[in-house]
């Protein structure tokens, strides 16, 4: 598209992608998620005990749309690390039964504990709701 | 009209050359398990991306949900 017009929402998506060195775009959120597929990834990536944030698409049909025009990637949810892709529910599982999906995300192979609290961050100011998940 | 497992396997068999699909589905949900030689050396994502990308904008809307997994030919074959 030669659109060049603001784009808000293609933004903040952007600069959360940007700000989060884990984000995970999904349905739902990571204590309800709305679609099997979201809660499979979110059951993954909690079980590695990495630090996320999580951005609900269901809210706004613009989410998903300038979401997956920016990442080429037609379903939900997506998963980036360090601003980078890395895929959705297959992909993400794949690389888990694998190991690597660990190295991609810079954390043990074994779980964490649970002694530290989450830290849920909402962001009241952009058009996206984030949440920070340890 | 509904998508079908056969329909999706013949495109997707049309349109990666050389790929070998098998897929299952309930009209809305598939999974496809997809051969091709045309996948090696690529990252996963982009092998992936050329299995979508036989479907275009149907992929969450006429085809609500699509499961891939893709395998190349050397993962396949014992020599």
């Amino acid at each position: 598209m030669s659109d060049t017009a603001a784009n808000p929402m293609r933004d903040a998506i952007q600069e959360a992608i940007a700000e989060n060195r884990v984000i995970l775009f999904m349905k739902g959120t990571p204590d309800a998620p709305a679609c099997g597929f979201s809660a499979r990834t979110v059951g993954i990536l909690q079980s590695t005990g990495v630090e996320y944030a999580a951005v609900d698409i269901l809210p706004d049909p613009r989410i998903r749309q300038e979401l997956s025009a920016l990442s080429d990637w037609p379903t939900i949810p997506q998963l980036f690390v360090g601003g980078e892709l890395v895929g959705g529910c297959d992909i993400v599982s794949e690389m888990y039964e694998s190991g690597e999906l660990h190295q991609t995300l810079g954390v043990e192979g074994t779980p964490a504990g649970d002694e530290a609290a989450p830290d849920v961050e909402e962001v009241e100011s952009a058009p996206l709701s984030i949440e920070n998940r340890l | 009209m509904s998508a079908t497992p056969d329909e999706l396997k013949s495109r997707i068999e049309a349109g990666i050359p050389g790929a070998v699909a098998t897929v299952t589905g309930d009209g809305h949900h598939f999974n496809a398990v997809v051969s091709s030689a045309a996948f090696e050396g690529m990252p996963r994502l982009a092998q992936h991306r050329l299995v979508y990308d036989v479907f275009g904008s149907e992929v969450g809307d006429r085809i609500h949900a699509l499961s891939i997994q893709t395998r190349t030919l050397e993962t396949e074959e014992t020599k």
